[in-house]
């Protein structure tokens, strides 16, 4: 069972790496041929940057549209993102002084991150437009992450695992020297779909991740004016090749 | 008229309950292979139309990263469902910004995705169909590429994007929208969308030259292909002749005798508006584009200056140097191109313009944003200038302004229901119904404040307003051109107007009295 799980998660680990990579060069490989910022748009890179960090960080745009979708999506991904950071304590040898005490208040990110997700998932069902534009996928992914959730607080908070073999396994793996993995229910099924979730990744709506910040519509400078933007492909089509000149 | 109701005006706009198939089958007429054969399409449906339009559909992919990942990125998390006038008026989910992502998305996840290629039922995919074709042809032409469900989406997604990959997908299996292909010939044959000859174009403008000196005694000049101008003036051709474009016309007209800015317009690009955008085709917006770099340049100009056109300024400001530039041939010193407002603008800033705002005093005004300046362009050096300079402007040629409520102005301006190619009598129902969420902020204003007129800068809201105000309650005249205002108010020097206001005989005016705006 311990291979499985580490022959799992070398292949998830590889899966998202590969996947996401080849996904992130996709988009920057594909031209963008015209200016089109939603306006108004900053004027510089600089300004580019925050808007895009406004977006990442404190979902601007999704604050101006509806406020339940944003406290329920904000609630989640922040806490989630806190969730990312304490896991790393499985991952380094000596865990840091920052992260310990992040920690002692982190634990409980775990808890808001479930209520984000069950408050997306009711507004999910319960809003009719929403109901309408939701597929299969779209509940599985939320039942999939709130199932994660409730087995970690269940390890953190009820039935504790052994986290030092589940740190030396996670160890293990960085460096092929596969270790043993505590045989706990509530472990096998978390990290199951932690594996799941990576796999999938690159194959589904998760790539707004990157997506978020290859969007034409804010990571442009609006200054089309002043600067002449072309695109390979444009730059061979006809009416540019026999353009009058002066 | 075809038969359907004009929407009520709701107290309080609350979200509306989905009616699914509302709109289904509500489509535009179809384009003719005489038209569509010009622009570089089929103009019928091919035996292979479903390997055309997926290998159409793959093309767009790999040359629009927008389309690329916007297709991706979609969560549906509903932010956009209830932002669009078109869902608002229609009700029908498909015309939620992600309901009509979703008809091509869907089938982009069916052909070009993992997912979808094995587990279609899972995410949502399905096969290109007939049924699915017809879905797209009808719902992509009940979107105005207005943009605000952009403004609201936390990843950026452009439906206006989608549109134009979806319309232009259409076009090469022979399902293109009528309107805008027989629009796209007549440029490329006459010189503008209208069909206008250049001897009648010419006639209109000398009877302009000749109403406005009978007005004020000023021997204002409308050139048409004259060499050597200082400015080449680029304006929708409606402003010749249609209301209330036209009073914008004489508008420009004055400003720029005013600003001693020499000027003429070309009977070969008599057309600012360029409908290359709405089919989202870059070589048919490419190519009505040239005109104005040709036009530039036999006309031997300095300057481009655009006319109040919403879709135009937004191909002026955001794609012609792509299109047709550089434009290292034109005077540097000014912006390229140019809009009216802002030499208006400029020149009222500079105190260059008297404004007698009294003339305007009959009316109480409001201001339209159009969707395509607020969200796709800019005017003058500041973000959202697009929004400040056409209100100073307003504000400099009449007493009394209001400004509607503010979720429908700005950035989040409601679109008049008729932009993107949509305006045209076979989508009158999508026109009218789409029309709603504004006229409801404009209901709002004449209420509580006792607004009589809106102002708009674009000829197609100038024209679907003109359609529609009747529609809900309103006089058909209630809509003026931004540049109608300034026309009333200008007093130009050694005008008729001028001589009233300083009592006559008074040469004396060296000293314009100046505006407090």
């Amino acid at each position: 069972m311990s291979e499985f799980y580490a022959l799992l998660f070398t292949v998830a680990f590889w899966v998202l790496i590969i996947g996401l990579g080849l996904k992130i060069y996709q988009y920057i490989k594909t031209p963008a041929p015209l200016k089109i910022p939603l306006t108004p748009a900053p004027l510089t890179k600089t300004g580019v940057g925050f808007r895009l960090a406004k977006e990442a960080i404190f979902f601007a745009s999704l604050f101006k549209s509806n406020k339940w979708i944003w406290l329920f999506g904000w609630l989640f991904h922040m806490s989630l993102f806190i969730v990312l950071i304490i896991h790393l304590r499985y991952f380094l040898e000596t865990v840091p002084e920052w992260l310990v005490m992040l920690q002692s208040v982190g634990k409980y990110a775990a808890f808001t991150m479930v209520i984000g997700l069950v408050g997306l998932l009711v507004r999910r069902i319960a809003v009719p437009r929403i109901r309408y534009i939701s597929d299969p996928s779209d509940y599985l992914w939320l039942i999939l992450l709130i199932v994660i959730g409730i087995t970690g607080i269940t390890m953190r908070f009820f039935s504790h695992t052994d986290i030092i073999s589940v740190k030396a396994f996670a160890i293990g793996l960085e460096s092929f020297n596969w270790q043993q993995l505590p045989l706990d229910g509530p472990l096998l099924i978390h990290l199951a779909l932690v594996a799941i979730l990576m796999i999938l990744l690159p194959f589904s709506k998760l790539l707004h991740i990157p997506g978020i910040f290859f969007a034409p519509t804010r990571n442009q400078v609006d200054n089309p004016r002043e600067q002449r933007h072309v695109s390979k492909w444009a730059l061979n089509l006809e009416a540019e090749k026999n353009k009058k000149q002066p | 008229m075809a038969d359907f109701e004009t929407p009520k005006i709701r107290e309080y706009p609350v979200v509306p309950i989905i009616k699914e198939g509302a709109m289904e089958g509500t489509s535009p007429f179809v384009s003719r292979p005489e038209f569509d054969n010009k622009l570089g399409y089929p103009g019928e449906l091919p035996e292979d139309w479903k390997d055309k339009a997926l290998a159409k559909m793959g093309d767009l992919l790999s040359r629009y990263r927008s389309l690329q990942v916007f297709m991706d990125s979609c969560i549906k998390c509903g932010a956009c469902t209830d932002k669009c006038h078109y869902f608002i008026g229609t009700q029908d989910p498909k015309n939620m910004p992600v309901g009509r992502q979703d008809l091509l998305r869907k089938v982009y996840r069916r052909y070009f995705t993992f997912a979808g290629k094995y587990f279609p039922k899972l995410v949502g995919a399905v096969d290109l169909t007939e049924e699915v074709l017809d879905d797209w042809f009808s719902y992509y032409h009940q979107c105005s590429e207005c943009r605000r469900c952009t403004v609201f989406c936390p990843m950026g997604i452009d439906t206006a994007e989608v549109t134009m990959a979806a319309r232009e997908i259409l076009a090469h299996v022979g399902k293109a929208s009528k309107y805008s292909n027989e629009i796209l010939t007549k440029v490329d044959r006459i010189g503008n969308n209208l069909g206008l000859p250049g001897p009648a174009l010419k006639g209109i403008l000398e009877d302009l030259e000749e109403e406005i000196e009978e007005d004020t005694g000023v021997a204002v000049k409308f050139n048409m292909d004259a060499e050597g101008c200082d400015a080449l003036l680029m304006t929708p051709s409606a402003d010749f002749f249609a209301e209330p474009h036209i009073d914008g016309l004489i508008g420009y007209g004055k400003v720029l005798h005013e600003a001693g800015i020499t000027w003429t317009v070309s009977s070969k690009a008599s057309e600012a508006a360029n409908f290359g955008l709405f089919i989202g085709s870059y070589e048919n917006m490419q190519k009505v584009s040239m005109r104005i770099r040709e036009a530039a340049i036999d006309l031997k100009v300095k300057r481009i200056i655009f006319g109040e056109c919403g879709h135009a300024w937004r191909v002026a400001y955001s794609f012609l140097n792509t299109l047709a530039g550089p434009f290292d041939f034109l005077d540097q010193n000014y912006p390229i191109p140019q809009h009216i407002l802002e030499v208006t603008h400029g020149m009222l800033e500079r105190n260059e313009l008297r404004m007698n705002k009294e003339e305007n005093d009959h009316m109480t005004l409001t201001f339209h944003d159009s969707c395509n300046i607020a969200r796709a362009s800019r005017m003058g050096d500041q973000p959202g200038g697009q929004f400040e300079i056409p209100r100073a402007v307003i504000k400099a040629a009449c007493n009394n302004y209001v400004d509607m409520d503010p979720s429908t102005t700005h950035e989040v301006t409601f679109c008049c229901g008729g932009g993107g190619g949509t305006l045209t009598d076979d989508l009158m129902e999508v026109r009218v119904k789409g029309a709603l969420p504004r006229m409801e902020a404009l209901r709002q204003v004449t209420d509580e404040n006792g607004v009589t007129n809106v102002a708009a800068i674009c000829a197609i809201c100038k024209s679907q307003f003109t359609k529609m105000l009747p529609y809900y309650g309103f006089e058909m005249d209630a809509i003026v051109s931004v540049h109608q205002l300034v026309s009333s108010a200008i007093v130009m020097k050694g005008s008729e107007q001028e001589q009233e206001l300083d009592g006559a005989g008074d040469e004396d005016n060296s000293a314009p009295e100046t505006d407090t705006d």
